[in-house]
């Protein structure tokens, strides 16, 4: 398995790296870190005319952090981010050491693993959980787009052809909220079969869950558990999971049920 | 840097076990193949080739990661290192090797340079690791004929030289 031929472009500036993708719009690919990309390279599930490697971009290499929000650069790794003292998110935290395994989340981005929206992969998930937001950008224009709109699909995004994404936001955590991520999968750091995180204040709990539907998705249920047992049940039905080599739907179904309830308690406990 | 046309070859250059190398790339040639076919580093095997075996793993500026899935372009500038660069001399066999050797680590051996770049910047970064954090950090290694046991018993064992004697 080895990629069709491509252009490479190290782009130094992102002036560069946006006027490139502007010219070329569907024939480019954006590389940061790559392991996403270069398995679809390899597969030739993706044959680009040209790839723009966006590494050595010093403005998109940058972790910013404010009182309420961490805004987090297209060139960051996963391991900057690990290793980044004071995250205060502690989903983000917890969800981070899901992510594939150490040796991949040494060069794979943050923002890489939203551009390529698998419906099981934890950082998308992390994003609709806590109402994370996608800055896009493109030779012409920016705009945000938040994450619950930003995943349209199976490795679907509302990103076009021109667009990529400068950056994501993610809020820190706030006082009173309690949030809390679990993970089934065959061994640590494959695909999650189901992944759920919840985030909770003194009157709602929000759950969101990866690998079940087509996207990471969200449902804000009551903190009061007498009812929020069927409400789960509901949201569990609603989320059309299908069968496939790993997991039939019903199993699925019924981990959404069980871990998730177990998730929405553990936020609920751990509110401080 | 100029645009890299897709039917060229390029002069890539980086350090390769504290040496510095250079050759001819296309901008499709993955890294494991530069190493082993261009650089003639045949110690680092291919495996899955889409980044889930860690057959390929090589430490890239100290962290490990995968060269199946890395662009010999992207390493330009780079600070490499594998399996290569972890004898101390010819004839002598670093501590985690050592230990593998001793503990019956591998079988066949197509696993292990992998194995070995990712537990030697394992270590060396945490050099307290418990049993469970090594087993977490294994999962990113397929080994289809040792059974795993005999490679825990070595990384432990190497873990505990290491930490009694950190130059060794």
């Amino acid at each position: 398995m080895k990629p069709a031929p491509f252009d490479y472009l190290r782009a130094g500036t992102a002036a560069e790296a946006l006027e490139t993708l502007h010219q070329c719009g569907g024939d480019a690919r954006i590389l940061a870190g790559g392991q996403s990309l270069l398995p679809m390279l390899n597969m030739r599930l993706a044959r680009p005319g040209v790839v723009i490697d966006i590494m050595h971009v010093p403005e998109w290499q940058r972790i910013e952090t404010t009182e309420t929000t961490l805004r987090i650069g297209a060139g960051v790794r996963q391991i900057a981010l690990e290793r980044h003292p004071g995250l205060r998110q502690p989903l983000l935290t917890a969800a981070l050491d899901w992510v594939g395994h150490a040796q991949t989340r040494s060069r794979g981005t943050v923002c890489g693993s939203v551009a390529h929206a698998d419906p099981s992969a934890e950082l998308p998930l992390v994003l609709v959980a806590l109402k994370g937001t996608i800055h896009l950008r493109s030779r012409r224009r920016r705009r945000d787009v938040a994450a619950a709109d930003f995943f349209t699909g199976m490795m679907a995004t509302t990103r076009t052809d021109e667009e990529m994404i400068e950056a994501v936001s993610i809020p820190t955590a706030r006082p009173g909220t309690g949030t809390a991520f679990r993970e089934m999968a065959r061994r640590h750091g494959d695909f999650a079969i189901v992944a759920c995180a919840a985030v909770a204040d003194a009157t709602t709990v929000r759950l969101a869950v990866a690998g079940v539907a087509d996207r990471p998705t969200a449902i804000d249920l009551p903190a009061d558990p007498a009812t929020r047992d069927d409400a789960l049940d509901t949201f569990a039905w609603s989320l059309d999971a299908r069968d496939d080599l790993h997991a039939t739907a019903r199993y699925r179904r019924e981990l959404v049920r069980q871990i998730g309830r177990s998730v929405m308690q553990e936020a609920m406990q751990c509110r401080a | 840097m100029p645009r890299l046309t897709a039917d060229r070859r390029h002069t890539v250059r980086f350090t390769l076990n504290g040496r510095a190398v250079e050759g001819e790339a296309e901008p499709r040639l993955l890294l494991v193949d530069f190493l082993r076919h261009v650089l003639g580093a045949t110690g680092t095997h291919v495996g899955c080739e889409h980044g889930v075996c860690g057959a390929c793993t090589i430490q890239i500026d100290g962290d490990p990661a995968r060269a199946c899935i890395m662009l010999a372009v992207q390493a330009d500038g780079a600070d490499i290192r594998t399996v290569e660069g972890l004898a101390p001399a010819p004839d002598r066999l670093s501590v985690l090797q050592d230990c593998f050797r001793e503990f019956h680590g591998l079988q066949c051996g197509f696993c292990t340079p992998g194995i070995l770049m990712s537990l030697d910047a394992f270590l060396r970064a945490q050099p307290d690791a418990t049993e469970p954090e090594i087993r977490t950090m294994l999962s990113g290694h397929l080994c289809r004929c040792t059974g795993y046991v005999p490679i825990m018993a070595a990384a432990l064992a190497a873990r505990d030289r290491l930490k009694a004697n950190p130059d060794a």
